[in-house]
């Protein structure tokens, strides 16, 4: 085994450019796929904590009577699914909107009368947050008197969810070309390495060296431009996380949501993954020459 | 060890019958064809167990072929052989390395890896046995020293003469100690005192219950010794009278 190893080294470095092509060739492919996850495991955290924090607006017609709003508050307390409500009168409003938009706050002082409605902002309870739930609910509390509209990013989220799941799809499949190139690739190495060596190979055979002891190096060679090249490609993509990460993380952070790198068994899934496929490279190819 | 301590003639004095059962390779009506190149026609053999044979003959006459359907390096077109039991023709692939592991084999051509530094070249037969580190390195360095290559163990083999060349060779072929010697020209690019060093080191093997075949055509080899001399012409055998 030790000297397998050895030989498969020397190999390595005999056969420097070819190898390091490879080997770069795997951390490219392993850069994109892992950018990808990367991308999406932050976008889904995003959405988690938009998820999380779904809100129903309910805005209450002009003409609604404090009696009225009272009531509506009771009623709306009442349904299933609420965790919270939170009367915004009017004037809250405005003055919301003025502090949102200092610029425009002398355009609002020029307004005669408050254009806002009063409203009801009413937080979800977090095990309803399924489509179905929140519009049935939304529905009903449509049906309630006094109530004008009512306003909740869910249309949005929805086109969003099936926009993502599509994106994630594309995701899988560009996965899986990466992968089938990449073996494609490796497997090509050991080719050219077998057929620099055939001279070397049919001498070890005539001297009765058996498949398993030729062959050996090479699939431990696999092996490494694997390890090597995932381990390139992470570090590659740690290395543009670093750089670019926090920058994300300023325009991020009214979202409550902290921006972070690949968990690190999703690192290891990937340089196993890459090891697998330097090892499927040499399989291949020894065994079809 | 004395040099031939022990009559060469081993293989035309063991009476027929005995003789079967002791060959360790038999060839029966072997025909070898390169395309519509004859390079062997009709040939039937039998080798007996510790016999130092000669294979002379002129160039072309069919000697490195004979010895490569041996090992199978090469198929017979026709025939049969038999190998220590192993019916050539009808071996898996898979036991073809423990054929060949039965064989040292001096080269021609050497077939040095010029890849590969001297002890590596040697190393390599006993490694593929899946021998042990520090044996490998004590038996392969002692083999260098008998062929007087141990200066030379790191050098590698297009950076060495054809003489050391063949030396090495040499080494990588005995060291394993096999049980069957299959040497092609094995003096060839060699002085005399190096080709002496070598002969010695067959007899020795010789002595040690090795059968050992020679191809040469180098006519002093022949007077040299007293082992059996085969003649290839043209692809046939002139068998003496006794077999
Ligand atoms: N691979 C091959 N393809 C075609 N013809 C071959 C091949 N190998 C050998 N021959 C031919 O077969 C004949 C016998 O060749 P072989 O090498 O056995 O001769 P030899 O007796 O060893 O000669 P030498 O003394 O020069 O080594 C020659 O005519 C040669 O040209
Ligand atoms: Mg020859």
């Amino acid at each position: 085994m030790r000297s397998s190893i050895q030989r498969a080294i020397k190999d390595i470095l005999e056969n420097r450019f070819l190898n390091a092509i490879t080997i770069i060739t795997m951390a490219l492919s392993v850069l994109i796929v892992s950018a990808f996850g990367l991308f999406f495991l932050n976008v889904q955290d995003l959405f988690d904590a938009w998820k999380k924090g779904i809100r129903i607006m309910v805005y209450l017609a002009p003409a609604t009577t404090e009696t009225q709003r009272l009531e509506i508050g009771h009623r709306l307390q009442a349904f299933d699914g609420i965790q919270d409500i939170h009367f915004v009168s009017k004037a809250d409003a405005l003055r919301l909107m003025r502090k949102r938009m200092p610029r425009q706050s002398s355009l609002l002082d020029n307004l005669k009368e408050n254009p806002l409605p009063d409203a009801f902002e009413v937080t979800l309870v977090s095990d309803s947050h399924s489509p179905e739930k929140i519009e049935l609910l939304a529905q009903r509390i449509e049906g309630l008197p006094s109530v004008a509209e009512v306003e909740y990013g869910q249309q949005w989220i929805e086109r969003f969810a099936n926009f993502f799941n599509l994106f994630k799809l594309a995701g899988y499949g560009m996965g899986t070309l990466f992968f089938m190139a990449t073996v494609f690739i490796t497997a090509n190495t050991i080719r050219l390495v077998l057929y620099s060596r055939r001279e070397e190979i049919q001498i070890m055979r005539l001297v009765g060296a058996t498949d398993t002891f030729i062959k050996v190096p090479y699939y431990l060679e696999g092996l490494i431009q694997g390890l090597m090249g995932s381990l390139i490609g992470i570090a590659l993509l740690y290395a543009a996380f670093s750089a670019v990460g926090s920058q994300f993380q300023q325009n991020l952070s009214a979202e409550m949501v902290l921006i972070r790198f690949l968990p690190l068994s999703f690192c290891g899934g990937i340089i196993g993954g890459g090891m697998v496929i330097g090892l499927l490279g040499s399989f291949f190819r020894s065994n079809s020459s | 060890m004395p040099v031939n301590a022990k009559p060469r003639g081993a293989f035309s004095r063991v009476p027929l019958e005995s003789k079967e059962k002791n060959a360790v390779i038999r060839m029966f009506h072997v025909h070898k064809r390169y395309g519509a190149k004859q390079a062997l026609v009709d040939v039937t053999l039998d080798i007996v167990k510790n016999a130092f044979l000669y294979i002379s003959g002129p160039s072309g006459a069919g000697k490195s072929t004979l010895l490569k359907l041996l090992y199978l390096a090469e198929p017979v077109s026709e025939g049969q052989i038999i190998v220590d039991g192993m019916n050539l023709s009808r071996i898996s692939h898979r036991r073809i390395p423990l054929l060949r592991r039965k064989f040292g084999i001096i080269f021609q051509d050497y077939k040095l890896i010029p890849t590969r530094t001297v002890y590596e070249n040697v190393a390599l037969v006993l490694e593929a046995r899946g021998q042990q580190r520090a044996m490998v390195e004590k038996k392969v360095k002692s083999m260098l020293r008998v062929v007087g290559m141990k200066d030379r163990l790191s050098a590698y083999p297009p950076s060495l003469s054809g003489g050391e060349q063949q030396r090495v060779a040499v080494a990588r072929a005995v060291v394993g100690d096999p049980t069957i010697i299959l040497a092609d020209e094995p003096t060839g690019s060699l002085d005399d005192d190096s080709a002496a060093t070598i002969l010695d080191l067959l007899d020795q093997f010789y002595h040690r219950g090795a059968t050992v075949v020679v191809a040469t055509h180098d006519r002093s080899l022949l007077e040299r010794g007293n082992g059996r001399v085969l003649q290839l012409r043209q692809g046939r055998l002139d068998l003496p009278a006794d077999i």
